[in-house]
């Protein structure tokens, strides 16, 4: 080692030979160890590149809105950008998809793998938070996999079920309410009624006491939206009661309280949100999930 | 222990605080080899020229394979996810056909090198074959090695500039091309290259050539030999794998020490005395495209590519001694030369016949399962979510997902049925009730497919069932397993 740089200059550590920063502690003194140039001139890059950032870009935020940048950049134009990209990609495809019929397209092993394909994304993004991720369905929401459908399960229903939507507020939508007899039926006679719904499907034994009273109720209260044989319409939505799907719920409760506070649940209608290709690709994609008629 | 431990020497100081530190590994000095001219160079033009001449033009090979695929040899197909080699097809899912080669690279690798040392590194391998091209093109121009050394030594002449400028521009456009060729493995090539001259290719194309032609500029051009002795692991698993009976180039130090001029070599044989063939002229050293001293025994920086065997066999010649004083020699014969005892020559030894062996059962293995290869595939998903549904009038029902594969050139129809569940029905989506379904050339086709029952089943039943697919025309089968899932 050279001592060479050995001083009594209290600027220099003699061990090392490096210069202090001239800070002392009990003797402590700190080396000095400067930051290596290119980080610094690394940091000043970034703060050149800040400065630039604000002029270019959207950056201070003002009362009620922000600086706009001079390039006037914003994350919703370039978002609409990459959407209209997306509609280009895809044009040629959504082109075929609207210019075939939707039988055509399940006809032609080509365009169904197509509208699957785009009708399973669709669904995914779209559809999937209500009626589940395979279409399951959940209590309220029905299962698009079974047969059972309320307003039908024709290509062309489920299209016009897709794009109107359900209470949804389209004038075109699907409107029936199932109406609570909260006030208009006694407790009993909504037991007995109950009773009855559950024979028609076989839950209960059809001479039940309570049953044979529920089907006078019946007749009187719901055959005007159920049908006589409680199967149901289609044009108002009226639940199929025959059969063993509930949306939600078959148990003896859960019908009491379906009669006393009614149903209505909610489908948004999707023609102002989706193409009219996407919504042919999803009528496709739910018409094939098993239920299609 | 008996043995006492010496004293641990004290420990060299460590770098001060000056900065006094010394580079770890010695700096690079510049290899000037001279050309050369013997057995193993023309071996090594021949197998330059073999080697480079497939490299470049392999592409343009065509193989008629009908109108459903490309007509390329040798094709990767990305955007198809297909790999062609003449004859060969491989789907993504064979992708273990690509593993087993490179498997079989290894095991020939070696056999290689237990028969006849770094056979490879010296004859074979990229980087020695576009170093060897790289080299003879600076020859070329800037002369032979003494003629090179005198020009670097010297100052910036303007022959000297355009040398270099020539030597360069030539290196780039080789390498370039080697960039190029690169690319035209993955697309029709005859297109490709229309395409890269009209700049309509790819950006991917000529970033790839960019980035090919750089890697080759610099490493056959200015890396060279250090590519091999810091960057290449084989040097050291080579190594490893060498044996006493393995042949290595050698030099014969029995015959060639003690070494001396000719002149003193001459004298004392007149005098009677022993005299050692190598009279020192350093050819070896100044042919030796990695500047090692073969005489110094079996070193890491050696490819073992024979040309310090021509050099010394040229000398040899001109002085009348006997030839092959540096010679491909074993480890064992050595030996077995000192003892006084007859040469040894064991290439089959227990180690070649195991690689061997390995090579023909990896081998084997390959073709036969290229051979009895199915030309029909189906895979099942069911679906997760429902994974049954319960209809309307009770009946139970199962979804899946089934993708049939068509390996063949040539449009297929399949006949799907399924076992397992009693009194099933099966449902193709947008069949119409049919069973049969066709499948384009060298394609999947995806099904939806519905197993509907009535039969009554007990509460979580979970029943295996098989699909089966039939190639109507030839009866081909393949078949897929899953489960009939119950409420």
């Amino acid at each position: 080692m050279s001592t060479a740089h050995e001083s009594h200059d209290a600027s220099v550590d003699a061990k090392s030979g490096k210069t202090t920063t001239g800070h002392e502690w009990d003797g402590i003194r700190e080396l000095n160890t400067p930051l290596p140039r290119w980080w610094l001139w690394t940091f000043y890059a970034t703060i050149v590149w800040a400065l630039a950032y604000w002029v270019v870009y959207p950056a201070w935020p003002l009362i009620s809105s922000s600086t706009s940048g001079v390039l006037g950049w914003h994350s919703r134009t370039a978002v609409e950008a990459q959407l209209a990209d997306l509609a280009q990609l895809r044009a040629t495809s959504s082109a075929r998809l609207n210019a075939s019929s939707l039988v055509e397209i399940e006809r032609s092993p080509e365009l169904l793998s197509l509208a699957r394909a785009e009708g399973k994304v669709a669904f995914a993004d779209n559809c999937a938070p209500c009626h589940g991720a395979g279409g399951g369905g959940a209590k309220g929401y029905p299962n698009l996999n079974d047969d059972d459908w309320l307003w039908g399960g024709s290509l062309a229903q489920i299209q016009a079920t897709i794009t109107h939507g359900i209470r949804s507020g389209d004038e075109k939508g699907h409107q029936g309410v199932m109406t609570p007899f909260a006030g208009v039926l006694s407790r009993a006679q909504m037991s007995d009624a109950a009773d009855y719904v559950r024979s028609l499907a076989g839950l209960v034994p059809a001479n039940d006491p309570g049953a044979q009273r529920g089907a006078v109720v019946f007749k009187a209260n719901c055959a005007v939206c159920h049908g006589e044989d409680g199967k149901g319409k289609l044009d108002l939505g009226s639940k199929n009661l025959t059969d063993n799907i509930w949306l939600y719920g078959g148990d003896k409760a859960t019908i009491m309280q379906t009669i006393a506070q009614g149903r209505g649940g909610v489908m948004p209608a999707w023609g102002t949100r989706l193409s009219p290709s996407t919504i042919k690709a999803l009528t496709v994609y739910v018409h094939t999930l098993g239920g299609g008629q | 222990m008996s043995v006492p431990t010496p004293k641990p020497e004290p420990l060299a100081p460590s770098a001060s605080a000056e900065g006094a530190e010394e580079p770890l590994y010695v700096a690079r000095r510049q290899i000037y080899p001279q050309s050369v001219h013997g057995t193993f160079r023309r071996i090594k033009w021949i197998l330059l020229a073999v080697t480079l001449g497939i490299y470049y033009l392999l592409p343009f090979v065509r193989w008629d394979r009908g109108p459903d695929a490309p007509h390329q040899a040798v094709l990767i197909d990305f955007p198809a996810r297909r790999f062609y080699f003449f004859f060969l097809e491989i789907w993504p899912q064979e992708f273990y056909y690509v593993a087993g080669l490179l498997i079989l690279a290894a095991l020939v690798l070696f056999l290689m090198n237990a028969v006849a040392g770094r056979v490879w590194c010296g004859y074979l391998c990229p980087q020695t074959v576009w170093t060897d091209l790289f080299l003879a093109i600076e020859r070329l121009i800037e002369g032979d090695r003494r003629e090179r050394m005198k020009a670097d030594a010297g100052p910036m002449t303007l022959e000297k500039f355009t040398h270099k400028t020539l030597k360069h521009s030539l290196w780039l456009l080789i390498a370039w091309w080697t960039g190029g060729a690169w690319v035209l493995y993955f697309a029709d090539a005859p297109t490709l290259v229309v395409e890269l001259a009209t700049l309509q290719a790819p950006t991917m194309a000529y970033a790839s050539i960019f980035v090919l032609t750089f890697t080759t500029y610099v490493l056959a051009g200015h890396m060279r030999e250090q590519v091999c002795t810091y960057m290449c692991p084989w040097p050291r698993i080579q190594a490893a794998l060498t044996d006493e009976y393995a042949l290595n180039v050698a030099y014969r130090y029995d015959r060639g020490e003690p070494r001396g001029s000719l002149k003193k070599a001459t004298a004392l044989r007149e005098a009677g005395k022993p005299a050692g063939d190598c009279i020192d002229c350093d050819q070896c050293v100044a042919v030796c495209p990695t500047g090692v001293d073969i005489r110094k025994g079996s070193q890491l920086d050696c490819i073992q590519c024979g040309l310090c065997i021509d050099a010394c066999n040229t000398v040899m010649d001109k002085i009348n001694r006997p030839r092959d004083l540096i010679t491909y020699e074993s480890e064992a014969n050595f030996k077995a030369r000192s003892e006084g005892k007859p040469p040894v020559r064991h290439i089959v030894r227990p180690r070649t016949v195991l690689y061997l062996a390995l090579i023909l059962l990896t081998g084997g293995t390959m073709l036969a399962s290229l051979a009895l290869r199915d030309t029909e595939g189906l895979s099942a998903i069911h679906d997760r979510n429902p994974l049954f549904v319960r209809m309307a009038d009770g009946a139970l029902r199962n979804a899946y997902t089934l993708r049939i594969a068509n390996k063949q050139l040539s449009e297929r129809t399949f006949l799907l049925s399924v076992s397992g569940v009693p009194q099933a029905t099966l449902d193709i989506v947008g069949a119409g009730g049919a069973t049969e379904v066709t499948v384009g050339p060298d394609q999947t086709r995806e099904l939806r497919v519905f197993l509907t029952t009535r039969a009554p089943l007990d509460p979580g039943v979970s029943l295996p069932v098989t699909f089966i697919i039939r190639d109507k025309a030839t009866g081909a089968q393949a078949k897929v397993a899953d489960h009939f899932i119950g409420p």
